[in-house]
């Protein structure tokens, strides 16, 4: 994959200059530190923490009255500490024609799906980027062919996915893992083709007033691993089933009130299960400054109940999202996981701010609480965090 | 001579009566002349640059381009692209307007690459901590607010117009204002000035519009908007640039999926 990824630069870089009449230039570069306050549970694993810097330029070429586009957007970050870490991707790479109701895309790319905040069930068409943050908002860009058409008040969405991304780990030095390092060179596949197992995913939008629905359908690779221990190496080796997954998410958009839901059925050959979370985002009224405050509150249940090797089986997340409206727009999310089952509670915090020029400072902090020994996080319990990053965009 | 005058006066009444408009009705016909008189522009696309300056004189610049596309039967299609500040750089706002009913609003976090829908309750909120709200910058449905006509005076550049001066109270929930005056020029239905009272009824902002200018020969468009906040000192002006009209946009330019090209 690496030497693709190479030549795919390679040949982005020769295409550049061509273009480079029409090329808009953006991008951002980030400075990024951690810090860990609490001794590492495993051996190996960073303590204090570090720092990191990223890069995320893009080169995106409009022509064509905008039906058709051309955008390249690679991404580097080197961390100081954890070698896996340092990584490198290309979060887009594709080209968009637009014609009459039809929109056709090829290349990497990224599509999200969903409602939800605390969690984002439905989303599956891009892999997670896990060494990037605890969230996992973050994903690899996936190579696509993608046709829609144009609906009324909506669309259609047909995807072929021809190639998979493995997803990233932690390695031996970073914190966010278990007491074993995942060896993503050893990946298992439970297709024939491995990694060239071609996915087809189609998804169905629609607005009608108050409500957005969404339906969609997966069929091929799992992008959530499972692991087994390698006796040999000592170390967790990922494997990835085939799946087929239906997915819905609704919304629907009160005045002050949001619902919101996402629900999945995934069926594979060793389980079938479903999943859901559901809640609301209600804003309160502004206050005299013009600052706005809403309350969220999202209910998370997997039918595998405790046995699931998601965390997130009968969790509740509370929060609350202040807004100052102000020339800095300034943020602040601050929010609590709550496990109902085994009171294993996680509490996030996530603020962001501008400042100087073209800067913007975000700030992370995760503490853990009553962590239940069986509980999926509990091989996070040392990694409370505080996290600092500039961001300097051009 | 008694006889006569009764007569007139008699005649005055009846006259009267029959031309007789309530000052809520001559605002409301004025308001919707001023709609109609707006018909038929199809679409129009704009560029516009927000500068933000607080009470010591500090400024700050918002870049937005902006397309309409004008309703049939229902409120406007309006899609707003942000470039500036940097860091929300391909941010886009898509709204479906209505008259008394909520307008529908979409975001695209280009980042996250996600559509999300938003709500309009704290449509009073400050658009990108500016002086303009997004009840402001909407669109001017007729039906959003009730009116009343108060005088006819000269107004404009140089008091070189001549304008309906009309109260409108907001009539959907969660506005900021609890009125605000406008003058509506009475040829063009240019709007040089409006001043908004806040919700305990004291001088909160004024809105001055100046460098009209005439497009395929009927629409007026401002060249500058100047928002004053009287109670913290702060202003902001929103100058637009690059006004066209019949671009040839439709409804898949404002799709919710489109968003994300």
């Amino acid at each position: 994959m690496h030497t693709r990824l190479a030549s795919c630069i390679a040949l982005a870089l020769l295409a550049t200059p061509v273009l480079s009449s029409a090329v808009d230039f953006s991008g951002n570069v980030a400075l990024e530190g951690r810090y860990f306050p609490n001794d590492a549970a495993f051996a190996g694993q960073q303590e204090n923490g570090g720092f990191s810097i990223s890069a995320q330029p893009e080169f995106k070429h409009t022509w064509d009255n905008d039906d058709q586009q051309f955008t390249f957007t690679p991404f580097y970050r080197w961390d100081d500490k954890d070698e896996e870490r340092s990584h490198g991707d290309i979060r887009q790479l594709d080209y968009l024609y637009s014609k009459g109701d039809w929109e056709y895309q090829a290349g990497l790319s990224k599509k999200f799906w969903g409602v939800t905040e605390s969690s984002h069930l439905v989303d599956i068409i891009n892999q997670t980027d896990a060494v990037e943050g605890f969230d996992g908002e973050d994903k690899l860009g996936q190579p696509m062919i993608r046709a829609t058409r144009l609906l009324e008040n909506g669309a259609l969405d047909f995807f072929v996915l021809p190639y998979f991304r493995e997803r990233t780990a932690a390695g031996i030095d970073g914190r966010f893992r278990s007491g074993f390092v995942v060896d993503t060179d050893a990946a298992e596949y439970e297709s024939d083709s491995d990694e060239k197992h071609v996915d087809f995913a189609v998804r169905w939008t629609t607005s009608k007033d108050e409500y957005d629905i969404g339906l969609s359908y997966f069929d091929g690779t799992s992008r959530d691993p499972s692991f087994t221990l390698d006796d040999t190496t000592g170390m967790l080796n990922p494997y990835y089933e085939l799946i087929q997954q239906a997915g819905l998410d609704l919304q629907y958009t009160g005045e002050s009130t949001i619902w919101k839901l996402e629900a999945i059925h995934r069926k594979s050959h060793t389980d079938k299960y479903s999943a859901a979370v559901g809640g609301f985002e209600h804003s309160l009224p502004a206050f005299e400054s013009g600052a706005e405050m809403s309350l969220l509150g999202e209910y998370h249940n997997d039918s595998r109940g405790e046995t699931a090797f998601s965390p997130m089986q009968n969790d509740l997340f509370l929060a609350t999202r202040y807004a100052l409206n102000d020339e800095a727009s300034s943020e602040l999310l601050a929010g609590a996981f709550y496990d109902l089952d085994n009171g294993t509670t996680s509490i996030r915090l996530e603020g962001s701010r501008r400042v100087g020029e073209g800067m913007k400072l975000n700030i992370e902090a995760q503490v853990m609480t009553n962590v239940d020994d069986n509980d999926p996080l509990n091989s996070f319990a040392e990694d409370d965090y505080i996290q600092v990053e500039l961001q300097k965009f051009f | 001579m008694k006889k006569t005058l009764l007569a007139s006066l008699l005649l005055l009444s009846i006259s009267g009566a029959a031309m007789a408009e309530t000052p809520a009705e001559k605002g409301l016909r004025i308001a919707q002349e001023g709609n109609a008189y707006d018909d038929g522009f199809v679409d129009s696309t704009s560029d516009m640059t927000m500068t933000l300056k607080n009470r010591t004189g500090k400024t700050s610049r918002r870049v937005i381009s902006a397309k309409t596309l004008e309703g049939k039967g229902d409120g406007d299609k309006s899609l707003s692209l942000f470039n500036e500040p940097a860091d929300v750089k391909g941010t886009k706002m898509l709204t479906f307007s209505h008259g008394l009913k909520p307008d529908d609003q979409w975001l695209f976090l280009p980042a996250l690459k996600r559509v999300k829908r938003i709500n309009s309750r704290n449509k009073s909120g400050p658009f990108m901590g500016s002086e303009f709200s997004f009840e402001d910058l909407g669109s001017q449905e007729v039906e959003k607010f009730t009116y009343t006509f108060l005088r006819e005076e000269a107004c404009g550049e140089g008091n070189k117009l001549k304008c309906h001066v009309i109260e409108r109270k907001p009539a959907y929930q969660y506005s900021g204002y609890t009125k605000q005056v406008a003058w509506v020029d009475t040829v063009g239905y240019r709007v040089p000035k409006v001043v908004f009272y806040d919700r305990k009824n004291a001088l909160l902002k004024t809105l001055t519009s100046t460098g009209y200018k005439q497009f395929l020969g009927k629409y007026w468009r401002p060249s500058l908007m100047s928002m004053i906040n009287h109670q913290s000192g702060k202003s902001t002006t929103l100058q637009f640039s690059n006004y066209k009209f019949k671009t040839g946009l439709s409804s898949r330019d404002f799709n919710k999926n489109s968003l994300k090209r």
